[in-house]
Formats: structure tokens, sequence, C-alpha cells
């Protein structure tokens, strides 16, 4: 079945070789990164996790986000969903290897990584992230590969799968609740010190995720003959829409409990985000992330109230801009506020700000390439088989 | 051909599921009895850890180091802190990169609205407390939320209630630092054995305390090794006998810090976190 990723025209080459030459550029960064250590990045003292930590944050949430897809199909028998669950399944492997690549570079010493197998401590939330991180992993391997293969050979899928799907389902909610928990378990951050933040996460996950698959589709839809119909469309929208408009409800409320309560360290984060933040003795502003996060919510809701309209007119070009507002502006609240503002200001109330440097975003760049050219060719494998199967059939 | 890659993906998942999951899940019952015991030492009052040498359990066995700082005496000994800072970071051999952004110190000073934010009233300051400098450094936490985030037992709590750092499992992924709400943890961004300019980062290397590699985290170590020899801290050395740092042990009722703790008003950084600091501050 693999052999269906090497038979493509001239754009999927060109595609192909674009992605594998940015993974050249992200491992040449890493090699550079390792030799110097983590001081190559813009990290400091005070803001000890950057861009790579948010974006396994945000890349977790897309993983979540393929249930939204997987759903429907397997457990309400919502025929309409069976083109795209193997497309969801695919983009939660590809995600997931980002989230891990992720990790590893931003670890400070990768070589003993597996540290954390060989000394297993329960009492930390990375321990679970690591098992239910890699489990989710495995489940999508083996429920997508299985249920692919078995169309391949115009059988239905073997019913040993069936557990594995069922598990995935619970799982795929696991993943976001425990990275959550990462965060709002430390005591002294108040930003991430909330209750709702794990379902901000799932609601930002199930917008997110089919967002990206929905451009993907649109994108295969030009490209290829393949089309997973305008009924999963329409409702993908909905899923979508609903999802989108949750998490600005719960970002709501988390505004609503600071600005109320005027509690000084429930506000100084947001204040940071949104508005900017003075230093208690110099009286100098900082507020480097002001401006996207004030396109963030823009987009969002922008994003929102487009999908409707597209959906409505049927305009395909119309529903993969929206979709891609409500993702960079999904990007840009968890992908860098969330992390990177839980450090501003820091335990002793100073602020340091953070920018990222080259060889960071070098490194970023390479990992999502690397996310990007797995699910190129996962699914390529799948279109193929697919398209062939409908033609013989 | 494709049901043998099918047979092998199979057997891949389920090895790579059972490497990760069973040895864990096999540590995790052997350890569960040393984790109770260290969870019992979390309270400093009924240290259920060393039962065996006290018999009656009620009064509290097993040591807690603490440290008192007095502030005003500080203040009224400039040039004490540094001296402090100075003894501490030499010998432990802690790497100086000159710039912020690579910063490792153990021990430093701040105002009093860094070191306490949010206890400040709003409308009254009284210029001696917001002229006055706090010394800062591991709290030595009784509840260490650095030593719960730790995914390698990197960090961990040693049996005298000290937090302790492991410089060669630790894999540098800084849960900790986000863990600590006090800003006490230092990371080696780049390698401390370096150089600039032939300046190397770390003055002079003392061969007494191994230097660390890059890649690591690092904090105050309460001087554990020189504790356990029946010294007092560096820092606490340097003040002579200003007794502006007093250092012992706190379950012991009749050690120097409990009488001073009995005498007189202290406080603690962020003790509404539930984080129990052993250093308390007189102001
Ligand atoms: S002060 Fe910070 S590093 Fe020290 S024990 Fe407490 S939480 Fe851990
Ligand atoms: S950086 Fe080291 S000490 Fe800190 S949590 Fe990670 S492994 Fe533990
Ligand atoms: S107790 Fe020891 S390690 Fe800690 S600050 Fe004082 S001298 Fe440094």
């Amino acid at each position: 079945m693999l052999e269906k990723s090497l038979k493509g025209n001239l754009g999927y080459w060109a595609w192909v070789l674009f992605l594998l030459g940015i993974i050249g550029v992200g491992v040449i960064c890493y090699i550079v990164q390792y030799n110097y250590g983590l001081g190559a990045t813009g990290m400091s003292r005070d803001v000890t996790w950057g861009i790579y930590i948010s974006q396994f944050t945000f890349l977790v949430g897309v993983a979540a986000g393929g249930l939204m897809l997987v759903l429907p199909y397997y457990l309400h028998h919502y025929k309409d969903f069976a083109r795209i669950t193997i497309l969801g399944e695919f983009m939660a492997i590809a995600s997931v290897a980002m989230c891990m690549l992720f990790i590893m570079a931003d670890l400070g010493q990768p070589m003993r990584a597996l540290n954390v197998v060989l000394h297993p401590t329960p009492n930390s939330m990375l321990f679970y992230d690591m098992i239910v991180l890699s489990g989710y992993l495995f489940l999508n391997v083996v429920c997508g590969w299985v249920v692919l293969h078995s169309e391949y050979k115009g059988i239905k899928y073997p019913n040993w799968v069936k557990p594995f799907i069922y598990i995935s389902i619970p799982w795929a909610v696991s993943i976001h609740t425990v990275t959550a928990f990462l965060y709002c378990g430390l005591p002294g951050r108040h930003f991430w010190l909330t209750a709702i933040l794990a379902p901000r996460f799932l609601a930002s996950a199930f917008a997110a995720g089919p967002c990206l698959l929905m451009v993907i589709a649109l994108i295969m839809k030009r490209t290829t003959k393949f089309d997973i119909g305008r009924v999963a469309q329409d409702k993908l929208v909905t899923i979508i829409g609903y999802a989108a408009l949750l998490n600005f409800f719960f970002l709501g409320c988390e505004i609503f409990v600071a600005y109320y309560s005027t509690i000084p360290g429930h506000m100084h984060t947001l204040d940071y985000l949104y508005f900017g933040l003075a230093d208690h003795a110099t009286g100098q502003v900082y507020n480097n992330l002001v401006p996207f996060m004030l396109s963030s919510v823009v987009m969002g809701f922008a994003g929102i109230g487009l999908i409707f309209v597209s959906r409505y007119l049927k305009s395909d070009p119309l529903l993969a801009l929206s979709c891609l507002l409500i993702f960079v502006s999904f990007w840009i609240d968890k992908g860098l506020g969330l992390v990177l503002g839980g450090f501003v200001p820091n335990g002793l109330e100073q602020i340091t700000e953070y920018v990222p440097t080259f060889v960071e975003l070098g490194i970023t760049a390479g990992v999502w390439a690397t996310g990007f050219f797995i699910i190129t060719v996962l699914y390529k494998i799948a279109i193929s088989v697919k398209l062939e199967n409908e033609k013989t059939a | 051909m494709d049901s043998s890659r099918r047979k092998f993906l199979k057997i891949a998942g389920i090895t790579a599921v059972a490497g990760i999951g069973a040895p864990s899940a096999l540590n995790m019952l052997m350890k569960q009895e040393v984790q109770a015991s260290s969870a019992g030492d979390g309270h400093g009052a009924q240290p259920a850890a060393h039962g065996g040498e006290g018999g009656h359990g009620a009064a509290p066995v097993g040591k807690r180091y603490g440290m008192v700082i007095d502030a005003v005496k500080f203040h009224e000994n400039p040039g004490m802190a540094e001296k402090c800072i100075e003894a501490c970071h030499s010998y432990y051999n802690v790497p100086d990169f000159g710039n912020k952004k690579d910063e490792i110190k153990w021990l430093w000073q701040v105002p009093f609205t860094n070191a306490f934010p949010g206890d400040e009233s709003h409308y009254k300051k009284d210029d001696r407390t917001h002229a006055m400098q706090f010394m800062v450094l591991c709290n030595h936490c009784d509840n260490p939320p650095c030593v719960r985030a730790c995914p390698t037992k990197a960090t961990f709590k040693n049996a005298d209630g000290m937090v302790m750092m492991d410089f060669h499992r630790c894999i540098g992924c800084r849960f900790c630092m986000a863990a600590c709400p006090y800003g006490a943890r230092s990371f080696n961004w780049r390698d401390p054995r370096g150089s600039k300019d032939g300046v190397p980062f770390i003055k002079k290397v003392n061969p007494e305390f191994p230097t660390r590699m890059r890649g690591v985290v690092e904090k105050c170590s309460f001087c554990d090794l020189r504790v356990k020899r029946g010294l007092i801290p560096l820092c606490v050395e340097a003040t002579g006998d200003s007794k502006a740092m007093v250092f012992g042990d706190l379950n012991d009722p009749n050690s120097e810090i409990s009488q001073v703790l009995k005498a007189r008003f202290t406080i603690q950084r962020k003790p509404s976190l539930g984080t129990m600091p052993s250093v308390f501050y007189i102001i």
C-alpha cells in the first residue's frame, strides 16, 4: 500500500521537495542548537518555555481535534463522514509526531529523554502526558492503517480493531486534558491556574483540528478527484462554528473572573496579552504580544461569522478562508499567548519578554514541515486507495 | 506482502507500548512504598518516615532544615549581602555569562515588592522597608511543587527536608522552573565551562564541587554536603556573628532557629500557595 505514495504528478513532487527542503533547514538549525545549547533560542531564566512548547500544546489540540471527524462515523454511524475518518486519524498521527519532535527539540539533554521511562514518576503530569500521547499515536496508527488496508483489500475492517477504535475516542479527550493539567496544576502561575483550562483547550482543539482538515480537503478537491462531499462539509461547519464559539465563551469567562474580581495576579497576564503591562519599578510598558492577541480575537470572530455565511452561499473559497482565519486565530491564542503569557510576570513580578531566534524559528518550521510531510504521504495513500476503490466498485 | 506488513505493524506497535508501559508500571509498584513515605515526610510536623527512631510518633522526628534571614541586619550592614552571594557562587562554580538571558543565580537580592509580591500595602509605604533589599534563594519548600512536577525525580527531597538536584539525571525539560513560584531555579542555557573573549564564565573553578554541563537545571542546595558534615551553609557563615542569617533544624524545639522563630515575628514568601517554605524573613 505504501507504494501509492511514490506515484504522483509534478505538483505532488514539487510539494514534497519543498517540504524536504524546509526539513533540511530545520535539521541544520537543530545541529546549531545542539552544539551551542538551548541558549541559541530566545528563552531565558524568566521565560523558560518558548515556541517549542507552545507549538506542542497547540498540536496536541490538533491531534485531539481528529476526534470530531472520527466520532460521528464510528459512534453514530454517520455515513457521510466515511470518507474523512481516515483523514482525521492520519492528521492525528502527524500531529502527535510533531508534538514529540517539539518536546525533543525543547529538552536540554535530549539524550536522556528516556529517563522519563527509566525513572517513572507518577506524581508528574509529564509522565502521564508521555503515556497518553504515545498511546494515542499507537491507537491511530493501528486504527487508521488497518481500516484503510481493509478498504484496500475491499473487505470490512476486522472486528479486533473495534475496541481500539472505541478506546481512541475517550483517549483523544485525555491527551488534551492531561496537557492542560501540565499547566493548570502549578501554584503561583495565576494565568494557568484555572479549572476551565482543559475545557478551553478542548473547545479550541475541536475547532482547530477540523479547520485544518477542511482546508486540506478543499485543496485536495481542487488538485485531485477526492471530494469529501457537501454534506460532510456542512456538518463540519457546524462542529467548527460551535466549538469556536465555545472557545470564546470560555475566554470571556476568564476575562470576567479577572476583571470583576480585580485580583492583581489574575489580571496581570491578561493585561500583558491584550493591553500591555507596566513594570512596577520603571513604569516601562511591555506589550510585544498585544498585536497578535488582538488580531487573534478579530480573526476568530470574523472566521466564525464567515464560516456560516460560506455555508449559506455554498462557497468553497470563503469556507477555506474562514477555516484559515479560525485556525490562525487559535494558533496565536494557544500556540503563542497561552504558554508565553504564563511566564509574564515571573514569580517575582518582574517582566521579561521573549522573542524567538532564527535558529528557533528554523527548527519550528522544520518540525511543521515534517508534520506536513507525514500528512502528505499518508493522505496520498488514503486517497489513492479510496479513489481506486470507487472506480472498481 | 501486505499481511506481513500488517503483522509487523501490530507487533511493532504492541512492543512499543509494552516497552513504555511495562517497566514504568513495575517501577511504580515497587516505588509505591518510597512514594508513600516521602509523602508522609511532606508535613514537617509529623514525618512518619523515621518513625522507627522515635517510637511514640507524636513528637516530630527527623530533621527539617530552615533559615531565618534578618533583612534589617542586612540593611544595616551594607556589603554583607554581596559577601554571602560571592561565598555561595564562587564555591559552587556558579557561572557568570554577563547577560540577563543566560543568567544563573542561587542567591540574590530583590526589593520587597519582588520578594513578596501582593503583600505590600497600597497607600502607605514605609521608607525603610522599601529601601531594603531581601536575600532570596530556594525556599526548600516542605511541599515543593518543583518536586511534584519533575518527571524523572532529578529534583527530589532528601531525608533532611532539603530539595536537591541530580544533575546527571535531569533531562532539562524545565518543568520544575515553571512549577517553582519563587523563580529559584536556573537553567544552563549554554556550556558553563566555556568562555567568551578569553574570559571563562567560571572565574576560578573550585575543584571541591562539580561544574555543571549545559542543558540542566540548578539551584541553591542548602549546602547539604556541608550540613551533613556538621557545618553551616556558606552564606550563613559569611554573615559572621551578625546573626543576619540563622540556620538550623526546625523540628528541634531547642535549636537556635526555633528559638528565633518563637521570639520574633517573621514572614514567608507566598505562604498562601501552600508550599510551606523553610526560609523565613524578619523585616
Ligand atoms: S523554592 Fe522553588 S525550587 Fe525551591 S523547593 Fe520551593 S518550589 Fe522548589
Ligand atoms: S528540568 Fe530537570 S529537574 Fe527540572 S523537571 Fe525537568 S528533569 Fe526535573
Ligand atoms: S545555603 Fe548554600 S547553596 Fe544555598 S544560597 Fe546559601 S551558600 Fe548558597
